[in-house]
């Protein structure tokens, strides 16, 4: 019997939701860890029942925790994250050098084969790898040592490491993104990192072309086809079909190419997803019409998804790490809101329905198709 | 012993309940009181201060009879009460809102 096990983090807890394969009848279990911010959880591809979480807490700080039974009990492992070395600087907001300072763990990313190795994105940015399910945690130091590290300046969000996407094609290669620095790749597990920016452009900086300093919002790639990569960018959607050597824009006939998450169908790679949100200065859908846009043609062609969203008076937004795909056939497509919203689809996004409506804000969506 | 009040969502992480009671060796002091909690319970490490530094975390105030102890050194000797038992050593966390 199949079923899919979506795990919400939000702003005051972590929500678990269970179904079987259909897809209409839900179980909610939660909050776990109520009160705490639940960045992000995400399950093991190697074994379903490990579960990574990132809790913290503006008083008490990071704490990861780990479950071994799917999300029954969870257990607090290793909390410290200590920068390698010498920490150096970074670029603060006036422009002076400002010492790395770490903050909180964005993304959770476990390895695709070990579910005792896992990745944290931290803030302020850099890579983290735990060998023994999170105990201890190590930096990969190569990424913040790279030589454009010291320029690296924080958005008005944070400079957080928000995505890490590992290779099934390649086990040494590793892309990850931050916030207004950019994305970067590693070709040998992570010891050394090359700017994977070319052909993004950002009017908000000086040099729109620079190397660094692209407030990218998300990436995505379907496991079948990993060096093709999708974008959500401050403004702008964008393609790669290089590993990231390069990029172009695939906006098209959005009505706004700003947004915050971006994802792959799960049996079609050309097939993506995207939330439309109006400007930087206005993190809501336009006109107040909540719509999920899905290009089957890999980018530029989009088509508005609306059957079961709320087409009026709808000012949410949808964070970056809140949007996940089940593996089901036919694809699910998941997303949580602001507002509290999880909406599921159970046909690759021609129809929706809510989850749970009143959640509290949404911070991360990940599911885990279980079989 | 030393008592030790914790917030509840300390005690909720560190499965406790009720004050902590602490056996303490040497002076009684905020970071002594503090290393012998995070022996007894590994997962309250980095909650109230860093885990290199010792620095306390900036929405965290420690409080005993009657006073804020917050801005004290952190090795400075805590109160006879606190030392004997009489009084508890509280950990709060800052009040937010508005």
């Amino acid at each position: 019997m199949s079923g899919v096990r979506v795990l919400v983090g939000t702003r005051k807890g972590a929500f678990i939701l269970t179904s079987d394969g259909k897809r209409e009848r839900w179980d909610v279990s939660g909050p776990h860890f109520a009160g705490w911010e639940m960045y992000h959880l995400k399950g093991s591809p190697a074994d379903p029942n490990r579960i990574y979480a990132s809790q913290c807490s503006g008083w008490f700080g990071q704490q990861i925790q780990r479950s071994d039974d799917g999300g029954k009990t969870w257990n607090p492992v290793g909390n410290q994250f200590a920068y390698d070395g010498v920490p150096g600087t970074h670029q603060w907001y006036d422009g002076t050098p400002h010492p790395w300072e770490f903050k909180r763990v964005w993304h959770l990313e476990p390895a695709l084969t070990d579910p005792d190795t896992v990745y944290a994105g931290i803030e302020d940015a850099a890579l983290f790898r735990s060998t023994d399910a999170g105990a201890t945690w190590h930096e990969l130091s190569g990424l913040r040592g790279h030589g454009s590290g010291s320029k690296w300046t924080p958005g008005a969000g944070g400079m957080g490491l928000h995505t890490i996407l590992l290779d099934p094609k390649n086990p040494k290669r590793i892309f990850i993104a931050i916030s207004a620095a950019g994305v970067f790749r590693s070709d040998d597990s992570g010891a050394t990192w090359k700017v994977a920016t070319k052909g993004l452009r950002s009017e908000f900086m000086p040099d729109p072309t620079a190397e660094v300093g692209h407030c990218v919002h998300r990436i995505a790639h379907h496991p079948s086809r990993p060096e093709v990569l999708f974008m959500q960018k401050h403004w702008d959607v964008m393609r790669s079909d290089d590993a990231g050597e390069s990029w172009r824009e695939v906006s098209g006939d959005l009505p706004t190419d700003f947004g915050f998450p971006i994802d792959v169908h799960a049996h079609e790679p050309e097939t993506v997803y995207v939330v439309p949100i109006k400007s930087d200065a206005e993190h809501f859908p336009p006109d107040g019409r909540l719509r999920v846009y899905r290009s089957k043609s890999g980018g530029n062609e989009w088509e508005p998804l609306t059957k079961g969203l709320p087409q009026r008076d709808c000012y949410v937004n949808v964070l970056r790490d809140a949007m996940a795909v089940d593996t089901l056939d036919r694809c699910g497509v998941y997303f949580g809101t602001t507002g509290g919203q999880v909406y599921a689809s159970a046909d690759s996004g021609d129809s929706w329905s809510p989850i749970v409506r009143d959640l509290p804000a949404v911070l991360s969506v990940e599911v885990q198709t279980l079989r | 012993m030393i008592r030790v009040v914790l917030p509840a969502p300390l005690r909720r992480l560190a499965r406790i309940e009720g004050e902590v009671l602490l056996d303490v060796n040497g002076p009684v002091t905020q970071h002594s009181i503090l290393t012998a909690l995070e022996a007894r319970y590994p997962t309250l490490g980095g909650t109230t201060r860093d885990h290199g530094t010792y620095k306390r975390r900036a929405f965290i105030r420690f409080y005993a009879c009657g006073q804020d102890l917050s801005h004290e050194p952190p090795d400075a000797p805590l109160p006879d009460a606190v030392a004997s038992g009489r009084e508890p050593f509280l950990v709060v966390g800052a009040i937010a809102g508005g």
